[in-house]
């Protein structure tokens, strides 16, 4: 009898799991910018706002993958040391880029419109920030990296068709080549945007 | 007279020439390929003399263009939209012969239709009449983009005086303007009337300028405060844009996204 029970709870709580964890990317989209949203929308200060938005996209953003992307073919020729620098620096980097980024918007409403699944790995989900008074309508594009679909995480976001994942590539690359290809220029140039 | 007109005209047709062919050169190492989706790297063959003018612009953003178009905002809602509405308008007379030259002779018919009714009912260009009737959403074309889509690659990178990024394709179709490709150019400039004159079209222009840094101050303001290389980051955008433009891309579309998966797909693999 014992068993049983034991045995029904635990296809139960298999169930549940699987429901609430298995998210499609278009709601894990929406919902992800409800709550970003909120957030902007809150009365509270801006310190408080950036620190909330950083909560938000360690969760919901691949930091650690945009890292290496935005690394380009260099990220092959590190060791582990300055790999695991470099993760560190481009999270911090990343945070205050994106919170302050963001923290500029009061309360913008983003619809998402649809998705198209490039393969296993990745869906695009399409949504627009709706026009205001001040801004006209701008169209949000989102790579969603799929492969874990309990856990689906934002690779990129390309704004009226220009990525970021890539200016942020080319940026850095930029600064590799003005120095000749050494790392520690980047890493100086992460260090001094984070501080 | 004759004579000098004659003279600026084969000048800038040489320099033209001149830039074509170097990006044709450019072709030979793998610039110069038709139908080409793969973002390759940037060639910033100029980047010191780029970089310095970059920082000149920048100065005078600063201290007169920003300003400006501040200004320009402050500006009554109407009289900005009009002035926007009427620059536009003009644009379709370098827009309806590219049109043309892409094979694309519907747009151009309709941007015909757009330019007719926003000139004569919309005062100038001042409202944007055909836009209220359901005309097509306007994409402004160029002689940079059909050269692109004629499979002229990019070129090297090139920041220009005041005007700001660009590539040497680019800047060769902006030389073909002068060369009798805007029609706007050639009645202002060469119509002989008393209503019109050079100094007109360089207003027309310099709105258009006006009108473009007014709409985007707050996020430029944001793209180099958020940046670690400011230069690096608007030549990656001016490129990514001029892509989607020569491909006709809608923006916000799938198409836009890299065709070469190939760094994300390592990444994966680890």
């Amino acid at each position: 009898m014992n068993l049983k029970r034991i045995f029904i709870i635990l296809l139960l709580f298999n169930f549940n799991s699987a429901h609430v964890y298995s998210m499609a990317p278009d709601v894990f989209i929406q919902s992800t910018v409800n709550r970003a949203s909120q957030t902007l929308s809150e009365n509270i200060s801006k310190d408080e706002k950036i620190y909330q938005l950083k909560i938000i996209a360690k969760e919901t953003v691949d930091i650690k993958g945009v890292g290496f992307y935005s690394l380009g073919s260099i990220r092959n020729k590190l060791n582990e040391a300055d790999k695991k620098k470099y993760s560190e620096l481009f999270e911090l980097y990343f945070l205050k880029s994106f919170s302050s980024r963001l923290s500029e918007y009061t309360n913008p409403k983003i619809e998402v419109q649809g998705k198209k699944r490039l393969n296993e790995n990745y869906t695009i989900v399409n949504s627009k920030l709706i026009a205001t008074s001040d801004r006209p309508e701008v169209k949000i594009d989102w790579r969603v990296y799929t492969k874990n679909s309990n856990n689906p995480l934002i690779r990129d976001l390309i704004i009226e068709g220009l990525s970021l994942a890539r200016t942020q590539k080319e940026e850095f690359a930029s600064i590799l080549n003005s120095n000749n290809n050494d790392i520690n220029a980047l890493f100086k140039a992460l260090e001094d945007f984070s501080k | 007279m004759y004579n000098l007109s004659m003279f600026k005209k084969f000048t800038v047709l040489i320099v033209t020439i001149f830039f074509i062919t170097i990006n044709a050169y450019a072709g030979s190492t793998g610039e110069l390929e038709l139908n080409k989706n793969e973002p390759k790297e940037i060639k910033d063959c100029f980047e010191k003399l780029n970089r310095a003018t970059f920082s000149f612009n920048q100065g005078l953003d600063k201290a007169i263009i920003k300003p400006i178009a501040k200004g320009y905002r402050s500006l009554p809602d109407p009289i900005q939209k009009g002035t926007s509405n009427a620059v536009r308008n003009l644009s379709n007379l370098i827009t309806i012969p590219n049109n043309v030259l892409q094979g694309d002779i519907k747009m151009a018919v309709i941007n015909t239709g757009r330019l007719v009714i926003n000139t004569t009912v919309g005062i100038l260009g001042t409202i944007d009449v055909a836009n209220k009737m359901g005309f097509p959403k306007y994409e402004m074309e160029d002689y940079g983009q059909t050269l692109g889509a004629w499979g002229v690659g990019p070129g090297c990178y090139l920041v220009v005086p005041v005007l700001g990024p660009s590539n040497l394709r680019d800047t060769a179709g902006s030389f073909i303007n002068v060369m009798g490709g805007d029609p706007w150019y050639n009645v202002s400039a060469h119509g002989n009337n008393e209503f019109l004159s050079q100094d007109i079209y360089m207003i027309s222009k310099a709105l258009s300028g006006i009108d473009f840094r007014a709409n985007n101050i707050e996020s430029l303001d944001n793209l180099e405060k958020n940046s670690i290389d400011f230069y690096a980051s608007v030549k990656s955008l001016y490129t990514q844009d001029r892509e989607n433009k020569i491909k006709n891309n809608q923006r916000g579309n799938i198409e836009v996204l890299y065709k070469d998966e190939t760094d994300w797909e390592e990444i994966d693999k680890k």
